[in-house]
């Protein structure tokens, strides 16, 4: 018997069962991670706070997303090339009329989109900046020699779901059930690897660095 | 096969060379052959000779027919209607019992090899008896008519892909025409109803070539289904601009705005509504401001809500979620715990060290 017997069961598998599998892996992997994050504790201070703690660290979320000097002087390209992908990732993701559509359906809040060409234009500009920084992570000793597996498996991840969208938008997959479905089933192997890889940093590093600058701020350091 | 060619017909109903060649142009621009064809067109419709035509209605709801015997004379398939063989069509003959039976087998056996079946609706599988034509069961009819024809043309959704008696949890077993006949070339003519120029236009491509059209990868005609609603609709621009009605009364829908949002199925729906239109090219749904349903896609029925937009999932998601979350807190507090535990067996176990220990062993040594 045949798994699917059309593109369009194939699609619908995608946006039923194979949506709720993924989604549900994503939440349970999320909350897991995010818990022991919390529940880990930390030592009583018994030192007398010499500042707050929530506006540093607040601050620092904002003030670590920004580029420092000798970041930028070191790496330029990995400073430029990394923000162009990152800003360009998340427009596509957020500004895509149908992916609004998603979001409405599944949290109920909304907001306007972007015209489809530029995002269109975004996703191009942005898969463009991942293979270069796949070939420079390639080409560049010291960075191939840090990579790992998983690293790889990452970058794979990120990239097959701007490819795939890219090709159903441009319908250059046919017939367009089998193009729109293989994007959706690209977008839940993201969902399911996102807790168990570094892709967590999404939420991770709003912890990391409100935790340094709360700490900062608590000695009374700016953050 | 009746004696007569189609331009022997055609004059006989006071139709000048002129009118036909006219029709020619229109079958030839229809069929999206390059206008250098017409001659051959006309001369392969002129020497035609009416086909035998016979028409097998299954489990359907005769909106297939209903769809097609609204074509207006004179236009394409008015013309095209009136000069085949409809030699069997229960629904539409006057003969009915014992001698609609006859018609059927006269013209299977007259035209043995020639003769064209068109079946509409699907059939069942679990138990004959869900629909039997002059106690004759679907399946046994289909394959006995099927035997002796040139080709079979599944017409609507139903015979092509299963339809609606397919949709879960298909209670009569039902199945598509395609599924069962494999010897013989299978024309699927999807939607519910198709466009009825979609159907005269594949008579009209077997009356010219003898040939069957070239197919897509679900067996329809790639004239008539190789892009899709999307592509070809007029509302296309807004939704590039990012335009859309958000309910049937607003300003967008007002404005024919893209229907996108309130469910629209046009980006994965492969048909000829957009260029060729309904009721002599008067409208198709989304001129007249609904969305496509998918009609002429297989499992459309089952494809969830006519109006939730396409990049909606489709199951259960938030109960899926809400097991989830509950399950991921459980899960991420028994990890909090354990870790607590280890982290607590740890200290437990650690043993303090002072300088008289070392003394003991240096005696001991």
């Amino acid at each position: 018997m045949e798994l699917f017997s059309t593109a369009n069961d194939f699609l619908l598998w995608t946006r039923g069962d194979a949506f709720n599998i993924a989604v549900s892996i994503f939440l349970i992997g999320v909350f897991i991670r995010v818990l022991e994050i919390f529940l880990m504790g930390r030592k009583v201070d018994f030192s007398e706070p010499r500042g707050t703690e929530w506006g540093p660290g607040l601050k620092n979320i904002i003030t670590r997303s920004v580029v420092d000097n000798g970041t930028f002087k070191r790496a330029p390209f990995v400073v430029i090339v990394g923000y162009i992908w990152h800003i360009g990732f998340f427009i596509c993701i957020l500004f895509f009329i149908p992916h609004i559509e998603l979001i409405n359906a599944m949290l109920g809040i909304k907001w306007p989109g972007l015209a489809n060409p530029l995002v269109d234009a975004t996703a191009a500009v942005t898969m463009f900046a991942l293979v270069a920084m796949l070939w420079y992570r390639l080409t560049h000793p010291v960075l191939k020699f840090l990579s790992t597996y998983e690293d790889y498996l990452v970058w794979v991840v990120t990239f097959i779901p701007l490819l795939t969208g890219y090709l159903a938008y441009h319908r250059m997959i046919d017939p367009y059930p089998l193009a729109l479905g293989l994007h959706i089933l690209s977008v839940e192997v993201f969902l399911i690897v996102f807790p168990f890889t570094k892709l967590m940093h999404t939420i991770t590093l709003f912890i990391a660095r409100w935790y340094s600058g709360a700490m900062m701020g608590r000695k009374g350091i700016e953050s | 096969m009746n004696k007569q060619t189609l331009l022997e017909m055609l004059q006989q109903q006071g139709i000048s060379r002129r009118g036909f060649l006219k029709y020619c142009t229109a079958i030839t621009s229809m069929m999206a052959l390059p206008p250098s064809m017409m001659p051959a067109v006309a001369a392969a419709l002129e020497s035609a000779r009416r086909p035998s035509v016979i028409w097998l209605s299954f489990q359907e709801c005769t909106g297939c027919t209903e769809s097609l015997t609204r074509s207006h004379s004179p236009t394409v398939e008015g013309l095209i209607f009136d000069h085949i063989s409809l030699d069997y069509h229960h629904t539409l003959q006057a003969a009915s019992g014992d001698a609609a039976e006859h018609a059927r087998e006269q013209a299977m056996h007259d035209n043995k090899g020639k003769y064209l079946v068109v079946v509409d609706g699907s059939i069942p599988l679990a138990n004959p008896g869900y629909s039997t034509i002059a106690g004759i069961s679907n399946l046994d009819m289909l394959n006995e008519t099927v035997a002796g024809a040139a080709a079979v043309i599944a017409v609507g959704t139903c015979a092509a892909f299963g339809g609606l008696p397919q949709a879960d949890p298909n209670p009569t077993g039902a199945v598509s025409v395609s599924s069962l006949i494999k010897d013989k070339p299978v024309i699927n003519v999807s939607g519910c109803p198709p466009v009825p120029t979609v159907i005269t236009g594949v008579l009209a491509h077997f009356l010219t070539f003898g040939s069957i059209p070239e197919l897509d990868s679900l067996g329809r005609p790639k004239v008539f289904f190789g892009q899709s609603i999307h592509d070809r609709c007029y509302r296309r621009p807004f939704y590039d601009k990012g335009l859309f009605a958000e309910t049937f009364d607003d300003e967008g829908a007002q404005k024919g705005w893209c229907l996108y949002r309130l469910g629209c199925k046009g980006p994965m729906t492969y048909n000829a509504c957009a260029t060729l239109k309904w009721n002599q090219q008067t409208s198709w749904p989304v001129e007249s401001g609904h969305g496509c349903l998918g009609c002429s896609e297989p499992d459309f029925w089952d494809a969830g809500s006519f109006y939730k937009a396409l990049s909606i999932p489709d199951g259960d998601y938030a109960k899926a979620s809400g097991y989830a979350v509950a399950a991921g807190i459980a899960a991420g507090a028994a990890a909090g715990m354990l870790n607590k535990k280890t982290k607590s067996d740890a200290v437990a176990r650690h043993t303090k060290v002072s300088v008289d220990d070392f003394a003991v062993n240096k005696e001991t040594d």
